[in-house]
C-alpha cells in the first residue's frame, strides 16, 4: 500500500501541487467559452450602437434608428402584433386545456395528436400553408368562398396584420396550452368540491375556483408568447413585406440589406431586448410567486368533470382550432409538395414526387442545405450540451464559489431572454472583423445555434446531475480515483439517456432556426430555414412546401427518437425554467 | 502511534460554526465513533477527515503526515481511505463485482488478482452468488453489503462509515451493526463510524465521542459513558436519566428529600456549592414498605404520578416532596403500583453521578 507523503509546512509549493485539483483547467474552459459566446456579442451590440463605421463615438445610430416615423411605425406594429396574438392564443390554448385536463371530453388522443403537430410545425411553414390557403386571390379559401357565393373576389388577405396576428397565434398557442394544462393537472377535485358542496354548480366552479388558481400560469404563458410573437421572423417577413408593412424584426432585417448598418440595427434593437428581459423577469416573478399553495403541492385526488351535451360543442371547438393551426395548413402543404402546380388542386394525375426527389437528390443548393442543417444543427447541440454539462456540473456541485457559480448559471441562461435576431446582430457585430473574424463560415451559424439554444440545454443537463446522488462520485474519490475519473464511469454512464434526450431538444429547434441564421449565414453556409425564406420570393410554393416537409419529417423522426428515450410526454413537458 | 490525528479542527460556513475546536486520536485498529443529533458536526467532521472539505482551523494528520490544514488539503483519492455513505452510494452502472473490484482496478492491479480478491471479500459478506447482478436488483441489506465489501477490499489506512445503517429497516439494522463489528475484529481496521444512534455506536465502538454543537463534549468507552456522563448533554442523549439538584455543606450534599456524603459521589474535583447529579431509571427501586436502613441506598417517600406498562418493563413518574422534577423510574412488569399510591423509592447512591 502507497502511503501518501506530505510535508507539514503549510507552505512548501510540492505539497500544494499535489493538493492542487487539477480540474480546475476545465472550469477556466468554460467560463472563457462563455465569455467568448455570451458576453462578447452583446458587448460589442451595444458598443457597436454608439459606433460609427470608423469606430469614433456617436449617437447618431439611435437618430438615425427612432428618427423616422416609419421606423417608430414598425415598432408600434410590433407591440399590436404581440398583444393581439398573445391574446388570440389565449383564446386557442385556454379552453383546450381545460378540456384536455379537466373534463370528459371524447377523442382528447387525436387533439393531444395535432397540438403536437402544431408544435412541430416550424412557424413559417405555417405561415406558408396559410398563404396558400388565404392568399388573396389563389387561397384556396378564398377560391371557395368565390365557388360558393358568386363574389368576384374573395374576403380573405393574409398579407395582412390581422393575418399576422392569426398566423402567429396559431403556431404560438401550443405555449399556452401547457402552461395551462400543467398548472390544471395541478388542481384537485377537492378544491372544486369544496365550491359544489357550498352550491355552485359546475360552470360557476370552473370560472371561479379554478381559473383564478391557474391564472398565474395563464399569464406567464401570455408574456411568454407575447414575446415569442414579437422576435419571431419567419412569419413577419413571409406575411408582413409582401403586404406593406413593417415589424420590428423586418424593420431590422432591412438595415442589414446590403450595404449593412450594423450599429443602426444595434441602436433598434435594444428595445427589443429591453422588453424582453423586463416580461421575462415579470414572468418569472408571476409564475413563482407564493401563495397558489395547491400548485406547489401534490395534486391530490382528481376527477373529471362530465360535461354531458356540451360534451360535443367543447369537442368542436378544439377540432375547429386544430383544423386552423394543422390540419388545413399540413393538407395543403402536402398537397402542394406533391403537386406539379399546387394551383391544380387535388387531383391525382397532379400528383407527383418530382418536388421532393428534385429538393433532396437534384438540386445542389437543397441538398447542401439539408447537409448543413444537419451537420451545423449537430454541431451546436454538441456544443451547447458539453458546455451546458460542464458550467451544469460545476455549479451543481459547488465546484467554485456561490458568487461565480450564479454568474455562470446566469450567462448560461442569459441567451433564453435574448431575442434570435437580437443575437444574430451581436455574434454579426462581435465576429465579422479581424481577429476573430467568422462571418461566412460555417462556424458562426454553429456558434450562434449553440449560443441560442444554450439554455434548453442547460436547464436539462442541471436536472440531470441533480438527479445524481454526489456520494456516488465520493465513493469513487475516496477509492482513489480523481473526479475525471468519476465522471468517466459514473456520471457519464448515468447521464447517457438525459443527454440524448437533451440533444434531440436542441436538435429539433436548431435544424429549424431562422431568425439568428438570416443574419449570419452567406452563400456556402445556407440551411434550409434560410432557403426556405429565400425561395419565397420566387413563389415556387411547390418547393417551398416540399423543403418545409423534409424539416417537418426531420423533426418527427428526432421526436420519435426522444419518445423512445424519455416518454411520451417529453416535448409538451413544461421546462422548468 | 496514532494513527490519525484531529488537532484543534474547526469548519465554519459563514457565520455558522459546524465544528468548534474539535481534538480526537485514534491508534490503530481502533473504532471510534462520533455520536450525536443531526446538525452536531459529526458529518462535516467525517468529511473532513475524508478530504471532501478542508477545515478552516487545525490539522488533520494521518500517520504523522499533515492531511488536511486550512492552507492545502491532500484531495480524497490520496487519501488511501475509503467510506460507506449514507445512500451506499452503490454505481447502478456496474455489476456487483465491478463494483467491488473498482478502488482495485484504480490501484492498477492485475485482473485476475482482482478477481480472487473481490471472490473472497464478497464470500466474507455473503454475497458470493450475486456478483454478477446490478444493484438495482438487490435489496438494501445486500447494497449495504456490497458497500462494505467494496470499502474493505482496498485495505483503506481508515474506513469511515457516514450513518451506513439509516436506510435500513428495524431489524436488519440489527443484524449490520454485529457484522461491521464482526468485520472489524476480523480486518483490524481502524474506522471512524458517524452515527445518531446511540444502540449502534454501543454495539459497534471501541470508544464513543460524543458531539453537540460541533463540539467534543465526551469521549469514553460505552460503558463508561453510559454509567458517568460527565456532561448534562452526555446524560440526557446516551439514554434516559433523571438529574436532580443539591446543595452541599459540609461533608454532605443535600437533596430534596435525602442525603449522600461528599465521598460516595467519588468526584475528582472539588464540588461546588451547587451539585447536579444523574441518575439512571433503573437505578431507583420502588417498594410497598420503607425496606429500614440500607448503607448503599437512600430512601424517601414518594407517589406514584403516572405510569405507562411498555411489556419488558414499567415506567414510573414518581414524585417525591422536595425533588421538583418528577423521576423516572423502570421496575419489573411484576411490580405493579396503582397511580397515587404512595411508594418507596430506594435510590442506589453509588450510580449517582456529578455533572459538571
Amino acid at each position: 500500500m502507497r502511503s501518501p507523503r506530505v510535508t507539514a509546512s503549510p507552505f512548501s509549493f510540492g505539497q500544494w501541487w499535489r493538493h492542487l485539483d487539477k480540474s480546475a483547467w476545465v472550469w477556466l474552459l468554460a467560463i472563457g467559452l462563455l465569455l467568448f459566446l455570451v458576453v462578447n456579442p452583446l458587448l460589442r451590440l451595444l458598443v457597436v450602437s454608439f459606433q460609427q463605421p470608423d469606430g469614433a463615438f456617436t449617437l447618431s445610430n439611435y437618430f438615425v434608428a427612432y428618427g423616422r416615423a416609419r421606423y417608430v411605425e414598425a415598432l408600434l406594429n410590433s407591440l399590436i402584433l404581440g398583444v393581439s396574438a398573445a391574446s388570440l392564443c389565449l383564446v386557442f390554448g385556454v379552453p383546450l386545456a381545460w378540456a384536455l385536463s379537466r373534463t370528459d371530453m371524447p377523442a382528447k388522443g387525436l387533439i393531444w395528436v395535432a397540438i403536437l403537430g402544431t408544435f412541430i410545425i416550424p412557424p413559417y411553414l405555417g405561415a406558408v400553408g396559410w398563404i396558400l390557403l388565404a392568399g388573396p386571390n389563389a387561397g384556396w379559401l378564398n377560391q371557395l368562398v368565390v365557388e360558393l357565393t358568386g363574389m368576384e373576389k374573395g374576403p380573405f388577405n393574409i398579407y395582412s396584420m390581422p393575418g399576422l396576428i392569426f398566423v402567429i397565434a396559431c403556431y404560438s398557442f401550443p405555449y399556452v396550452f401547457v402552461f395551462t394544462k400543467s398548472a390544471l393537472d395541478l388542481v384537485s377535485s377537492e378544491m372544486e368540491d369544496a365550491a359544489n358542496i357550498l352550491g355552485a354548480g359546475s360552470l360557476r366552479t370552473s370560472l371561479s375556483i379554478t381559473l383564478p388558481l391557474v391564472l398565474p400560469a395563464i399569464l406567464g404563458a401570455f408574456i411568454l408568447v407575447f414575446l415569442e410573437a414579437i422576435a419571431l421572423f419567419g412569419s413577419p417577413a413571409l406575411l408582413a413585406l409582401p403586404g406593406r408593412f413593417h415589424v420590428v424584426t423586418t424593420q431590422l432585417w432591412q438595415f442589414f440589406e446590403y450595404p449593412p448598418r450594423v450599429g443602426v440595427a444595434a441602436a433598434y434593437a435594444m428595445p427589443l431586448l429591453g422588453i424582453t428581459v423586463l416580461l421575462f423577469w415579470l414572468q418569472r416573478r408571476i409564475t413563482s410567486r407564493k401563495g397558489y399553495a395547491v400548485l406547489s403541492g401534490k395534486g391530490g385526488e382528481r376527477r373529471l368533470i362530465p360535461l354531458g351535451r356540451w360534451k360535443w360543442p367543447m369537442l368542436g371547438y378544439c377540432l375547429g382550432v386544430c383544423t386552423l393551426s394543422f390540419f388545413m395548413p399540413m393538407v395543403v402543404i402536402c398537397q402542394a409538395a406533391l403537386a406539379k402546380a399546387w394551383g391544380r388542386g387535388f387531383t391525382l394525375d397532379n400528383l407527383t414526387l418530382n418536388n421532393l426527389y428534385f429538393t433532396m437528390f437534384e438540386n445542389n443548393l437543397t441538398r447542401n442545405a439539408t447537409l448543413n442543417t444537419f451537420m451545423y444543427a449537430g454541431a451546436a447541440s454538441i456544443i451547447a450540451i458539453a458546455l451546458a454539462l460542464c458550467v451544469a456540473y460545476i455549479v451543481n456541485r459547488q465546484l467554485v464559489g456561490k458568487h461565480v457559480g450564479g454568474l455562470l448559471s446566469f450567462l448560461t441562461m442569459a441567451p433564453f431572454v435574448i431575442p434570435g435576431i437580437v443575437l444574430a446582430i451581436g455574434f454579426y457585430a462581435a465576429y465579422t472583423n479581424p481577429p476573430l473574424l467568422l462571418y461566412g463560415t460555417a462556424w458562426i451559424l454553429i456558434l450562434a445555434f449553440a449560443t441560442r439554444f444554450l439554455p434548453i440545454a442547460y436547464v436539462n443537463c442541471s436536472s440531470a446531475i441533480r438527479s445524481i446522488n454526489p456520494e456516488l462520485e465520493d465513493a469513487v474519490r475516496i477509492l482513489g480515483g480523481t473526479r475525471f475519473t468519476a465522471i468517466r464511469s459514473v456520471v457519464m454512464p448515468l447521464l447517457k439517456r438525459s443527454l440524448a434526450g437533451a440533444f434531440i431538444l436542441v436538435f429539433i429547434p436548431a435544424t429549424r432556426e431562422l431568425s439568428t441564421a438570416i443574419f449570419l449565414y452567406s452563400i456556402n453556409t445556407q440551411v434550409l430555414s434560410v432557403l426556405l425564406f429565400d425561395k419565397s420570393d420566387e413563389g415556387n410554393f411547390e418547393m417551398l412546401a416540399a423543403i418545409g416537409l423534409i424539416l417537418v419529417f426531420i423533426t418527427v423522426v428526432f421526436i420519435l427518437i426522444g419518445f423512445r428515450l424519455m416518454g411520451r410526454d417529453f416535448m409538451l413537458r413544461r421546462a422548468p425554467t | 502511534m496514532s494513527k490519525l490525528v484531529l488537532r484543534n479542527v474547526s469548519r465554519t460556513f459563514g457565520d455558522f460554526t459546524a465544528v468548534d475546536n474539535f481534538n480526537l486520536e485514534l491508534v490503530a485498529g481502533e473504532l471510534v465513533s462520533l455520536l450525536g443529533p443531526s446538525g452536531c458536526g459529526k458529518t462535516t467532521t467525517l468529511r473532513m477527515i475524508a478530504g471532501f472539505m478542508t477545515p478552516t482551523a487545525g490539522t488533520i494528520e494521518l500517520d504523522g503526515q499533515v492531511i488536511s490544514s486550512p492552507a492545502s488539503s491532500l484531495p480524497p483519492e490520496k487519501r488511501q481511505m475509503s467510506m460507506i455513505f449514507q445512500s451506499y452510494a452503490i454505481w447502478p452502472n456496474m455489476t456487483v463485482a465491478e463494483n467491488v473490484g473498482f478502488g482495485l482496478k484504480i490501484r492498477n492491479i492485475k485482473a485476475d488478482e482482482i478477481r480472487r480478491r473481490v471472490g473472497e471479500i464478497l464470500e466474507v459478506v455473503q454475497m458470493g452468488n450475486l456478483r454478477d447482478r446490478y444493484p438495482a436488483e438487490l435489496s438494501g441489506g445486500q447494497q449495504q453489503r456490497v458497500a462494505l465489501a467494496r470499502s474493505i477490499v482496498v485495505k483503506p489506512s481508515v474506513l469511515l462509515l457516514d450513518e451506513p445503517l439509516s436506510n435500513l429497516d428495524a431489524n436488519l439494522r440489527e443484524e449490520m451493526r454485529f457484522e461491521i463489528r464482526r468485520l472489524h475484529d476480523e480486518f483490524k481496521i481502524t474506522m471512524v463510524y458517524v452515527t445518531h444512534d446511540q444502540a449502534e455506536a454501543m454495539v459497534t465502538s471501541d470508544r464513543i465521542a460524543v458531539m453537540n454543537k460541533g463540539r467534543l463534549e465526551q469521549i469514553d468507552a460505552p460503558y463508561a459513558l453510559y454509567g458517568r456522563p460527565k456532561t448534562r448533554f452526555v446524560a440526557g442523549f446516551i439514554g434516559r436519566t433523571n438529574f436532580i439538584e443539591g446543595k452541599s455543606s459540609g461533608d454532605e450534599v443535600h437533596f430534596g428529600g435525602f442525603s449522600v456524603s461528599k465521598q460516595s459521589l467519588q468526584t475528582e474535583a472539588p464540588l461546588p456549592q451547587d451539585v447536579l447529579v444523574s441518575i439512571r431509571p433503573q437505578s431507583i427501586h420502588l417498594l410497598k414498605q420503607n425496606p429500614g436502613v440500607n448503607s448503599a441506598a437512600c430512601c424517601v417517600q414518594g407517589s406514584v404520578q403516572r405510569r405507562a406498562y411498555l411489556g419488558e418493563y414499567w415506567d414510573y413518574h414518581v414524585t417525591v416532596p422536595g425533588i421538583e422534577q418528577a423521576l423516572r423510574v423502570t421496575a419489573r412488569p411484576q411490580d405493579v403500583f396503582e397511580v397515587n399510591e404512595p411508594v418507596w423509592i430506594e435510590i442506589d447512591t453509588t450510580q449517582l453521578t456529578v455533572i459538571e
